[in-house]
């Protein structure tokens, strides 16, 4: 047990699967002699050589097309894009190809590759490096979508990701990389990915959430406790898709009222399927409107006014208590 | 030297001299700035590389247009660009180019021909060729200049638009200012080939190599591409060598420099070159030289002045401007 940030931590699960399992190899800009950006390869290229720990030119677009031919031929590359910005470029090998390899071939190729990249705001940083947009890759059919929300949980999701038998794009919460630690076991632990986790039990409402925004969520669930007495079903998604429609559902059934939070924005975001797959399954147990707590239908904005984009324990607990004087 | 020298008036010589001293002034203000909190986010300076800007933009004619990369100032200063919007801008103000919204990495201002800096890698390059495009189809006479890195002609962006250019004769300029790095990694091990000219050959077009860190060649080349181009006679691309004297961005660690290139880039240090060689020309005195560099310093304070008391923007107004009148913006 050692305590980490989700950086060492995620650096670690790479470590420790390369180790096992030799058909691992790590691609992307600035990933080997470098590093990474953020230094989540650090160590890789001197520990496993220049064959599995590449630096590849600028060219988003080739390599997750590399990454695809790779792969179906035993390899299991995990592609770095710098930030999530930039992975529109490999958008057409990712959407047009990874996600449609299995069902093209009617199973003869799989395609096990991991996109990591960066997401979100939070950091000060500009347009296209600050953008929450897993909706495209949440919404492409042979694609998972999973984005952790603490050292330990990334790292164990990160080893799911790369034992998966099909293409995972797992966003990395930059905002909290380094915000916090974590102890995480030193043995390798995994994750189920389209598994959500209960992190906080209550009756009395039920607040979803995912990658960064779980920190304002459970301050404003231990807020809702202290301030209101009320205590607040708290569920972790980890992955967007598959969604864990169950766990939903039941804490839904069993609380009767609901906040989602989601960093991106409003319009068709995850908040938007997670409300709809409730009405369909927990119509007749909610005892007022499902609310949800999202970024603008804007680009986000720079420094001054991200954080009145993002969402904050703040509105959070807004809308909670708007939520909960619904009287039914 | 002194012959190459005649052929340029005084006037246009010091306004060279001026904006290169503009570009190399503004990249340290504004690493300071960062420093000292007025600016937020990351910048990309463009120190060492301001030979290239000011040369490839003093060859266009006010309503020529450029695209410019994520390391913009020197080509936005060389196509007219404010430093004091540009330095409200980098500090997030209301009175920066964007409002204070995008930050150094997406200023533009269409009334001066600047399309816009990018944050994305080649992302300039197919909107320059459109520009020309669209010129072309007006049998206008204005010319385009997408400037862009040697990592950048390694996207798919930089061949699909170099090819549209060349297959319809567009009267555009590919202009690479090769700076030996994409970011951490060395040109060498991003491309099998040195000279990127040469990419151009492949798509029917000239490729020409300039010194980049030689404002009049870079000046003279430009200019002979731009003739070519309002001729009719299709696109050139300018491969500019040239090094870039600090990180990627501010506080790179820079573990990725080769041992000694710095110091030997260091000798043909744009600036103080051209210095040298105006004085050597006797031209120009130490004096007169001077009083350009008081010059630009007494700009550059307005700038910052400027930028440090100008308004952040009102919420609304930072969480607007998405579309235009037939949407109503934010719906909630
Ligand atoms: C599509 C895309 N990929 C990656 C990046 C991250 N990035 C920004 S600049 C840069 C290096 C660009 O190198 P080059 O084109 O040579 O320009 P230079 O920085 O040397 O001026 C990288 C990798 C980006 N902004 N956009
Ligand atoms: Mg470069």
């Amino acid at each position: 047990m050692a305590k980490m940030t989700m950086v060492q931590a995620l650096n670690l699960a790479l470590h420790q699967e390369m180790e096992k399992d030799d058909a691992i190899l790590v691609l992307g800009e600035d990933v080997a002699v470098d590093g990474g950006v953020f230094r989540v390869t650090e160590g890789l290229l001197e520990k496993y050589g220049e064959l599995r720990v590449i630096d590849t030119p600028l060219a988003e677009s080739a390599i997750i097309g590399t990454a695809v031919g790779m792969a179906i031929h035993g390899l299991k590359p995990v592609c770095e894009i710098q930030f999530s910005g930039f992975s529109y470029l490999a958008f057409h090998q990712l959407e047009s190809h990874a996600a449609r390899m299995r069902w093209r071939s009617r199973g003869a190729y799989h395609v096990p590759l991991v996109l990591r990249t960066p997401y979100g705001g939070g950091v000060r940083a500009l347009e296209h490096h600050s953008e929450s947009r897993e909706s495209y890759y949440a919404h492409t059919p042979g694609l998972k979508m999973v984005i952790p929300s603490s050292p330990r949980n990334a790292r164990a999701l990160l080893v799911s990701a790369m034992r998966d038998p099909d293409p995972v794009v797992f966003f990395e919460p930059k905002s909290i990389y380094r915000a916090f630690r974590e102890e995480v076991p030193d043995e390798e632990e995994a994750l189920p990915i389209g598994s959500a986790q209960v992190v906080r039990e209550g009756n009395d409402l039920t607040l979803i959430s995912y990658g960064a925004m779980m920190q304002p969520t459970l301050t404003a669930a231990d807020r809702l406790a202290e301030e209101d007495g009320i205590q607040a079903d708290v569920i972790d998604l980890l992955s967007i898709s598959p969604l864990d429609e169950e766990t939903c559902v039941n804490s839904v059934r069993k609380t009767g009222r609901v906040v989602i939070v989601n960093e991106a924005p409003r319009s068709f975001g995850p908040a938007a399927e997670v409300m709809a797959r409730l009405i369909e399954k927990s119509f007749w147990y909610l005892e007022a409107p499902i609310r949800r707590v999202t970024g603008y239908d804007v680009i986000i904005p720079l420094f001054a006014y991200e954080q009145a984009y993002l969402p904050d324990a703040q509105r959070i607990l807004r809308v909670a208590r708007e939520t909960l004087d619904v009287v039914s | 030297m002194i012959d190459e020298l005649r052929q340029y008036s005084q006037e246009f010589l010091a306004s060279l001299y001026r904006r290169m001293v503009l570009v190399r002034e503004f990249e340290l203000r504004a690493i300071e700035e960062r420093r000292g909190g007025l600016i937020p986010g990351f910048i990309h300076s463009c120190v060492g590389q301001e030979a290239s800007a000011v040369g490839a933009t003093a060859a266009l004619r006010e309503d020529d247009v450029i695209t410019s990369t994520h390391r913009g100032h020197g080509h936005l200063l060389g196509k007219g660009g404010a430093p004091q919007y540009m330095m409200a801008e980098l500090a997030a103000r209301s009175s920066g180019y964007c409002l204070g919204r995008g930050g150094s990495l997406h200023i533009s201002d269409f009334d001066l021909g600047i399309l816009g800096a990018n944050g994305i890698v080649g992302g300039g390059i197919p909107i320059a060729v459109g520009a020309a495009l669209a010129f072309q189809m007006q049998h206008s006479s204005r010319v385009a200049l997408a400037f862009f890195g040697d990592g950048a002609v390694n996207e798919g962006a930089f061949h699909e638009a170099a090819n549209l250019a060349g297959l319809w004769a567009l009267p555009v300029i590919l202009f690479c200012e090769n700076n030996l790095y994409g970011e951490g990694t060395p040109q060498d091990r991003q491309a099998p080939i040195a000279d990127l000219a040469k990419r151009a050959e492949s798509y029917g077009f000239p490729g020409v190599i300039v010194d980049g860190n030689d404002v009049l060649a870079v000046y003279a080349t430009v200019k002979a591409a731009v003739s070519r181009a309002r001729a009719g006679e299709g696109p050139t691309l300018v491969e500019a060598k040239t090094y870039r004297f600090r990180g990627h961005y501010e506080g790179d660690p820079q573990v990725y420099r080769k041992p000694g290139e710095m110091e030997s880039w260091r000798q043909r240090d744009p600036v103080p070159a051209f210095r040298q060689r105006l004085l050597t020309s006797g031209r120009f005195d130490e004096a007169a030289l001077k009083v350009l560099e008081q010059g630009v310093q007494a700009e550059l304070d307005e700038a910052v002045a400027f930028a440090a008391a100008a308004p952040y923007p009102e919420v609304g107004e930072a969480l607007s401007g998405v579309y235009g009148e037939t949407h109503g913006g934010l719906v909630f």
